[in-house]
């Protein structure tokens, strides 16, 4: 078996530490590790980005990269969001909006979206369709989901 | 899907990165940007023994012009390609071809040299890079070298580099006035892999009259396909609605595609030479500018 390595990882603004084998990706680090099973492994073939976590601020697929590489960095989960028990603004967005059904893609969907907003807080229409274009929805058609960003943009701006 | 055991290393210089390839041979691969690697390793289709993670390695994350270049760190992250002004003013088929790769997740971790250095002609900066004439820089125990573009690409996943050679760098020859280009996808749906693509540089001269020209295909062939019939019709002459249409005829004609899920082989090639139409007239407008 493969030397197994110590990481630190901050999550959500926690310091954690760990040792495990080098393959373990970083969404199985967050949820059989660390035990924050909101992200969730939809395809594991990079394409739905129903792992999407934010890693230094950025989006990654975190079915993509190994929990290693995270290793004296810091991520964010959808966890990280609510802050002092109340909805961070997308969340409440996605509430408002009806931004889910089956709720599957949506913690991915509100990493992504973070992410746009962090980056471009007024987005328009295409730029946020362009933003979460990395995140596959299967009961929403989007509209709703693309209508919540919105109601989350104009919140935080 | 879980990869296959693998000891890991972090070397924090190049040199370093070098002893270890030449230290574990076949046995070890690269991890760059890992956005095609470790998709390969999680279906083990590849099994590395040994994963020699480069991301820790400082000064190959850069973007900038330098003794007639454009030089672009190995390292430099597609999001950091998108977000470059110098990229986006100068070298707008650059901007063109890192947008369109994948989604936004993949892009944060995805690298240039990466993209060039897996040898998938599937990846969509190889036919840009063969448009512009670019030129790799590989670096390994016996030195420094030069790789044309048009040199590296030898077969499915197999590329120009030795086993224990690094690239680092990518050079683009300056921008010059009267100089544009554009890269066309066609996919099935955002984040895909192209159905084909077409990368179109030229240069027109104070005349209008085309002095240099450079069309690469994406993904209709083994390796990304320099179309030199296309570009040697387009030389010496205007680029006017006749000439694109031969070029685009002549592109098709080189294009190699096979038939597979994203379409039949013939449809492949209709669509080489309609979006050679389409990037030669977006090169055109941007040389005219």
């Amino acid at each position: 078996m493969a030397k197994r390595k110590l990481v630190h990882i901050k999550v959500n603004g926690r310091d954690h530490e760990a040792e495990i084998e080098p393959r373990v990706l970083l969404v199985h680090f967050i949820r059989d590790v660390i035990e924050l099973t909101g992200t969730h492994v939809g395809c594991d073939t990079t394409n739905c980005g129903a792992c999407t976590v934010l890693l230094d601020g950025r989006p990654v697929k975190s079915c993509t990269v190994f929990a290693v590489q995270a290793h004296g960095r810091e991520i964010r989960t959808i966890e990280g969001l609510a802050a002092n028990g109340r909805l961070h603004p997308l969340q409440e967005g996605f509430k408002e909006e009806h931004g889910l059904q089956c709720g599957f893609c949506t913690p991915g969907m509100i990493m992504s979206a973070c992410a746009l907003l962090e980056k471009n807080p007024h987005p328009s229409e295409e730029e946020i369709r362009w933003g979460i274009s990395g995140n596959i929805c299967r009961c929403t058609g989007y509209q709703n989901i693309v209508k919540a960003v919105q109601y989350a943009a104009n919140k935080m701006a | 899907m879980i990869p296959q055991s693998f000891e890991y290393l972090c070397p924090e210089t190049i040199p370093e990165a070098i002893a270890l390839l030449q230290q574990h041979g076949d046995a070890a691969k690269i991890l760059s940007g890992g956005q095609s690697l470790i998709p390969m390793m999680k279906v083990r289709l590849a099994r590395p023994e040994y994963l020699i993670d480069i991301n820790r390695i400082a000064g190959l994350q850069y973007i900038k012009e330098e003794d007639g270049f454009l030089k672009i760190g190995g390292l430099t992250r597609e999001a950091d390609l998108e977000a470059s002004d110098l990229i986006r003013s100068r070298y707008p088929i650059i901007l063109d071809t890192a947008t369109l790769i994948a989604d936004p997740q993949v892009r944060t971790m995805a690298t240039i040299g990466g993209n060039l250095a897996h040898g998938d002609p599937a990846n969509d900066h190889p036919a840009t890079m063969l448009a512009l004439g670019a030129e790799v820089v590989a670096v390994g125990p016996r030195g420094e070298r030069i790789i044309a573009v048009t040199d590296f690409f030898l077969s499915v996943l197999t590329t120009a580099l030795e086993q224990d050679e690094i690239l680092t760098e990518i050079r683009v020859p300056a921008a010059v006035p009267g100089s544009g280009g554009a890269y066309f996808k066609l996919e099935r749906k955002v984040g895909d892999f192209a159905t084909v693509g077409v990368a179109a540089q030229i240069t027109l001269d104070g005349a209008g009259v085309c002095r240099r020209a450079g069309i690469g295909l994406t993904n209709v062939g083994p390796t990304p396909i320099k179309a030199h019939r296309a570009e040697e019709c387009l030389l010496g002459k205007p680029i006017d609605e006749e000439q694109i249409r031969q070029a685009a005829q002549l592109a098709s004609e080189q294009a190699q595609p096979s038939s597979d899920l994203r379409g039949p082989a013939e449809y492949k090639s209709s669509m080489v030479k309609e979006l050679t139409k389409r990037a030669l007239a977006r090169a055109r407008e941007r040389a005219r500018t």
